[in-house]
């Protein structure tokens, strides 16, 4: 089983695997560009450690951890 | 005339191209049902004028979010001529996701590449004509902001051919059931079978309402897989890295850019939020401050600027009815012992030219020889109304102006990121807390800015709870209250009074959330799933055209319902049961101070009911006027004051009338400490009202109302009876305890109340 993309540290990259999650937070997720195959970096946390901000698609997406949780990635090369 | 509808992501430039493309023929509305502002306007920059519709911007048709719902059913049930689909080429792979959805609607589509100029500069590069090429579509490049590119893109858009098949993009690994699906809705002969094939294919919501459609769904994915959302979504990015980064040029090295830097600092671990509260207090400071940068001094000590009374102008300001030297009126407007603020300076300037007009008017009564009735409804009822709410504006513009600009700028997302750690305890996310910050400087822009929340639970629990940030206008009340108790019970810390007031009101906020989110808006928090722009300077025509639509929407009201409700007020204080007019000196004989009376009663266990003696009904008649602008609450105490001593002549901080209100009644402090909190959380001001019922969604303002009432009839009870007698805590501890209790075993599913069902079902 591959990392979870709440458990990755900041700086670190991965392709995203699988997305899981309830119908509306999948469905948003896909449609933020956050879909298996994709390419992702964890840029910051904020400063309170939650939520996550992540480069994907050439853009910063920023999500909660909750969230994040739905992400499971391959390992980085 | 043919009708373009304009679509795009938000953050791509949509609305800079629709202030480019309709000028100054735009006009905003709502979308039936939601608060989502609806724009419209005229194209006029070529042979054939083109009606423009703005859609809000989106990243997808999917059916979650009323925003994309909106654009979906314009898009299938209004037939527009065209879609014009904004893509943002310095992001294009996510901006395309959108297009290869609308793609599969039977309508034409030409896509506007925006931002090629900032592509360029970061050293990448974009074919268009590769991209017009793959896509199949129009592809015209064009910068919204300098306004370039512009004319070709509406002459090719008005030169498509009216009519374009639905087509989809998805590899053909989909195609078999695509096609069946396509089939079942061709034979149902609606428009876009394709679109609804695929989404109908996606599972979404809107498609699988008929069993019909279900069991094709169900059979389709017994075929071809169940998790058909996830490979649709998987396929769509894959046709598009496929084809477009072909298009897309990648520089061989990318540069940290502006906006990189910018970020690290605004977000920075331990920095990004003192910046946060630096920012904040230049916007209220710029916004309500008179004296500007404490150029003055920090303490009244410490002031040596001379007033305009020390200079020996304080002749010309004071006593006769208009200015006698306009020049140094002006002047006062910018500088009186201290120099203003930008927002104070507005509102002192829009101050002078109303008072002209009052001034102008009352003299036209007066030549006209009109009752004193009539005059008095005029100066009083009317203009005194208009003025008073109408003096607000440059105020809440300015407030408006600044959020405008943090907005635009990107930077309230990451606001957003920093503090949604912190409020999503509460049930809200980060977005929850600059509307609520807002409220301390105006409730009204804080209730528009609501519309930055994508959940509708969330957007009505904001809106009650906006009040509870005590306004500017609210001010007065404390000081003035707040130094009458300090004047007659002996205590001389009006600032710690103040300061644990506001306090109060944020407590009240926060337990009314939580209890809100626990009870009747009840809810998932909702997600948190949001692009964090890259940052820009906000464009200054933009900014100019919100702020006229906001004025326009703001004075609109002002002479509609909120006027009415304040000469409904004049009425009630200025005429007896027997239809007489007493003009406004001795309103203690009104319809408004009977009223008061038979009221007060109900004021008791807030103190200042019937303990607080023959008189106390002037706390109930305040808070009556309160309710057209909160000033009014001290300005009504100054009117009664007359009762009691003759020739009363207030002071501007309303302190002594507070004395003389205090010294005339029989109220204890717990009493006066409950009238103000009373005065903070009870129904704001008409303004508010009126924004929050345009705001709310439908049905729930009635229920705002209430509670709005019942918080304020508690929150006074609590301070007045704890206050009064500190045991009481416990009563109220074991009161807040179970009814904790209850809601906690209910939303388990352990018990069931009757009384809350109903409320939800409200």
């Amino acid at each position: 089983m591959g990392k979870l993309l709440c458990n990755f540290a900041v700086g670190e990259k991965g392709r995203i695997a699988s997305v899981s999650g309830e119908g509306r937070v999948r469905r948003r997720l896909f449609d933020m560009g956050v879909t298996p195959g994709a390419d992702v970096i964890l840029v910051k946390k904020a400063p309170l450690g939650d939520p996550l901000e992540v480069t994907i698609r050439g853009y910063q997406l920023t999500l909660r951890k909750a969230e994040a949780e739905c992400v499971e990635t391959e390992a980085a090369k | 005339m043919r009708t373009f509808a304009l679509a795009g992501n938000p953050n791509s430039g949509k609305t800079t191209l629709f202030n480019a493309l309709t000028g100054s023929t735009a006009h905003v509305g709502n979308w039936p049902g939601i608060t989502v502002d609806k724009r419209e306007g005229v194209y006029k920059g070529g042979k054939e004028h083109v009606e423009i519709v703005d859609l809000p911007g989106i990243y997808s048709l999917s059916p979650y979010t009323p925003e994309e719902v909106i654009a979906r059913n314009f898009i299938l049930d209004e037939h527009p001529d065209g879609i014009i689909n904004i893509v943002d080429a310095t992001n294009l792979e996510r901006n395309l996701y959108l297009t290869t959805q609308l793609l599969e609607m039977d309508v034409p589509v030409i896509i506007a590449l925006n931002m090629m100029d900032s592509v360029e500069k970061s050293g990448d590069k974009i074919d268009a004509k590769v991209l017009e090429q793959r896509i199949g579509v129009p592809v015209v490049p064009i910068s919204a902001l300098k306004e370039t590119g512009i004319k070709e893109l509406m002459e090719r858009a008005v030169s498509m051919p009216p009519m374009r098949n639905g087509r989809t993009v998805l590899a053909e690994a989909l195609s078999a059931p695509i096609a069946e699906a396509e089939k079942y809705f061709a034979e149902k002969e609606v428009s876009s079978p394709v679109f609804h094939a695929v989404k109908l294919l996606e599972g979404d919501e809107l498609e699988t309402s008929s069993r019909e459609a279900k069991n094709l769904l169900s059979g389709v994915q017994a075929r071809y897989g169940e998790d058909l959302e996830a490979t649709i979504a998987d396929e769509r990015y894959k046709y598009i890295s496929a084809n477009f980064s072909t298009a897309k040029q990648k520089a061989a090295k990318p540069v940290l850019s502006k906006s990189d830097k910018a970020d690290r600092v605004l977000t920075h671990k331990i920095w990004s939020i003192p910046i946060f509260i630096v920012i904040l207090f230049f916007v209220f400071h710029l916004t309500f401050s008179e004296n500007l940068f404490y150029l003055n001094g920090f303490t009244e000590s410490q002031a040596w600027m001379p007033t305009m009374e020390d200079l020996g102008y304080g002749e010309t300001l004071g006593g006769s009815e208009i200015y006698s030297n306009f020049g140094i009126a002006l002047a006062a407007c910018f500088y009186d012992g201290a120099v203003f603020s930008p927002g104070v300076i507005l509102t002192n300037l829009l101050n002078l030219v109303l008072n002209y007009i009052t001034y102008g008017i009352g003299l036209g009564i007066e030549a006209a020889g009109a009752a004193e009735w009539a005059s008095s409804l005029i100066n009083d009822g009317i203009i005194g109304g208009i003025t008073a709410v109408l003096g607000f504006l440059p105020q809440i513009l300015t407030l408006f102006l600044f959020f405008s600009i943090l907005e635009d700028t990107g930077y309230m997302a990451r606001v957003a990121f920093i503090l949604d750690r912190i409020f999503r305890r509460f049930g809200l996310s980060g977005r929850a807390f600059m509307p609520m910050i807002m409220g301390f400087g105006c409730s009204l822009p804080a209730m528009i800015n609501t519309r930055t929340l994508a959940d509708e639970k969330e957007r009505t629990a904001t809106i009650r709870v906006i009040p509870f940030f005590s306004c500017g206008a609210k001010l007065p009340i404390l000081t003035a209250i707040a130094g009458g108790i300090c004047g007659v019970f002996g205590f001389d810390n009006v600032d710690v009074i103040t300061y644990s007031m506001y306090l109060l009101g944020i407590i009240t906020a926060i337990v009314s959330v939580i209890i809100m989110r626990a009870t009747t808006m009840r809810g998932e928090t909702p997600p948190f799933i949001m692009e964090l722009p890259a940052y820009h300077v906000p464009g200054f025509r933009n900014l100019m055209l919100h702020l006229w639509d906001k004025t326009k929407h703001f004075v609109k009201k002002a002479f509609t319902i909120i006027f009415a409700s304040t000469v409904l007020i004049w009425f009630l204080q200025s005429f007896t049961w027997n239809w007489t007019f007493i003009g406004a000196d001795s309103m203690q004989t009104s319809i408004l101070a009977s009223v008061g009376q038979l009221i007060q009663p109900l004021f008791t266990p807030l103190g200042f009911g019937s303990q607080a003696g023959e008189y106390g009904w002037v706390f109930a008649v305040a808070a009556i006027t309160g309710l057209i602008a909160k000033e009014n609450v001290i300005a009504t105490f100054s009117v009664l004051a007359a009762m009691f001593v003759a020739n009363f002549e207030g002071t501007e901080e309303g302190v002594e009338e507070a004395i003389v209100m205090i010294q005339n009644t029989t109220v204890t402090w717990p009493a006066l400490i409950a009238f103000i909190m009373f005065n903070m959380t009870t129904i704001p001001c008409f303004a508010a009202c009126a924004t929050a019922k345009a705001e709310l969604p439908k049905g729930k303002f009635k229920w705002t109302v209430l509670f709005w009432i019942v918080t304020s009839y508690l929150v006074g009870s609590i301070c007045y009876t704890v206050l009064s007698w500190w045991w009481t805590l416990f009563i109220w501890l074991a009161v807040a305890a179970v009814f904790a209790a209850l809601v906690i075993l209910k939303n388990k599913g352990k018990i069931k109340l009757p009384a809350l069902r109903r409320k939800k079902r409200a």
